[in-house]
């Protein structure tokens, strides 16, 4: 084994069975623990890395959950915020799907408009927020309702 | 343009308008302009009903846009202050529009909370036009001050449109920024440091080839048209630096000689002291026309979108 397999093999364990998700933009994985879920009563083992050195990005972060699957709206938050991601899926110690995230068109539901006289943060108004995507690199967010443009989110 | 492409429409952002939507709607404004001024009532909304829904206080959208129904020979019903309505006992925007669509053929709505227009628009089937949403839009007031420009000149196209004072929290010059992004006009944004218009839409216009000026110096020797806007007190936390501001852009009879001749000033209105009384009386004052076209505008707007041919 090379240093550098050396050097990945002792910061990320691999894991079993579970996802691992790849190229999150450094500094983000927090916000990703975040939406995923994963709080201090989470039991199963999840592993963290924060500015590891990337070819690609220069520096990424890495998240690694045992037993734990995605759904629709959380590959799409975690687009928002890290929009290079991707995600693994594990099976027995093997990559079953690949999968980079790709942020969609209009983000249904998934975030809440910073702006706090938007009509969406309205207690009791039944309406989704709903967001255009305007820009995909940086993220560029257009709230449908107050016509806002957002950058950041979280 | 067809009329089924305006009937049943939702009038709610001046962003949701084509460039041949806002030429259709200044051609139309015209025509019902010249209805008006004929001696003949015209009576081509007798029979409906306008629900004006004005969550927050207005007097001029208000009385501009009953003056309109009234005028086509519609009826209005409505409140003008929340505290009075069902809102104040908890219901949401969406239950009051459906409950009034059961009443109205048209609804004209202001909330102040952005993008109320679009929701309630949402949640029902007769026309809604936002008549102000919070900081957001007013799309009727940007059409009737490019009403009031292509009045003047018979075009739009190849103007230079300085709009001075408060540029960055001001709803009105944003939506008018909007619309122009489609003509080919000279933009001049005059404000203090502290109230520049927003990077992102200078950028915006510089992307769609608009020249943009920006300047701190009430340089409008070259404006066909002056949009002046109020600048407000609460903007400024030190009470000094908004008196030294507030003074530095009031056109006052010693800017007078600096106009081009055929230039015109306009408003939105109110204004406090930015304009001086004695503009009123000089050629250049355009602001209480500007005002009064908000009738004919709105006319038209009502029309169309009730399916009302003219």
């Amino acid at each position: 084994m090379d240093d550098k397999k050396q050097e990945r093999k002792l910061k990320i364990r691999n894991i079993k069975n579970g996802i691992s998700i790849d190229h999150i933009t450094a500094g983000k994985a927090p916000e990703v623990l975040k939406i995923l879920g994963i709080d201090r009563g989470f039991t199963d083992s999840v592993t963290l890395a924060m500015n590891v050195k990337s070819s690609k990005m220069r520096k990424k972060d890495i998240v690694k959950v045992e037993n734990k699957d995605l759904d629709v709206n959380e590959i799409n938050k975690i687009s928002v915020i890290a929009p290079q991601a991707t995600i693994n899926w594990i099976h027995d110690y093997q990559v079953v799907k690949k999968e980079k995230v790709k942020l969609p068109d209009e983000l249904i539901g998934i975030v809440k408009c910073p702006n706090p006289s938007c009509i969406t943060n309205k207690e009791r108004e039944p309406v989704k927020s709903i967001f255009l995507v305007k820009n995909t690199n940086p993220v560029v967010l257009v709230c449908k309702y107050c016509e806002r443009e957002t950058e950041s989110l979280y | 343009m067809s009329l089924k492409h305006w009937n049943k429409k939702h009038i709610i952002s001046i962003r949701d308008f084509s460039r041949d939507e806002i030429d259709f709607v200044l051609k139309k404004s015209a025509l019902m302009e010249d209805k008006l001024s004929s001696s003949k009532p015209v009576k081509l909304m007798k029979g409906r009903i306008l629900a004006n829904l004005f969550f927050e206080p207005s007097t001029r959208t208000r009385m501009s846009f009953e003056t309109a129904m009234k005028r086509l020979g519609g009826k209005t019903v409505g409140f003008s202050v929340a505290e009075t309505t069902s809102e104040a006992k908890g219901e949401t925007i969406t239950d009051t529009v459906r409950v009034v669509e059961g009443y109205a053929d048209v609804i004209v709505l202001r909330h102040p909370a952005e993008g109320a227009a679009r929701v309630a628009s949402e949640n029902i089937k007769i026309p809604l036009i936002n008549g102000g949403d919070g900081a957001n839009q007013h799309p009727t007031q940007t059409l009737l001050d490019l009403y009031t420009i292509q009045k003047e000149y018979k075009k739009i196209d190849g103007l230079s449109i300085a709009m001075v004072g408060d540029l960055k929290y001001g709803r009105t010059v944003h939506s008018l920024a909007n619309a122009l992004e489609s003509y080919n006009v000279k933009l001049t944004f005059i404000s203090p440091r502290e109230l520049k218009m927003p990077k992102r839409m200078v950028n915006r216009l510089r992307d769609k080839n608009i020249e943009v000026k920006e300047t701190t110096k009430l340089n409008i020797g070259n404006a066909d048209v002056i949009y002046a806007t109020r600048i407000q007190r609460e903007r400024f936390p030190d009470l000094q630096e908004f008196e030294r501001v507030k003074e530095a852009y009031v056109l006052d009879e010693i800017i007078l000689n600096k106009l081009k001749d055929d230039a015109i000033i306009m408003h939105p209105l109110p204004r406090v002291s930015e304009i001086s009384p004695e503009i009123d009386e000089t050629r250049h004052a355009r602001y209480f026309q500007q005002s009064r076209n908000g009738v004919p505008v709105r006319m038209a707007l009502l029309c169309l979108v009730c399916g009302v041919d003219f």
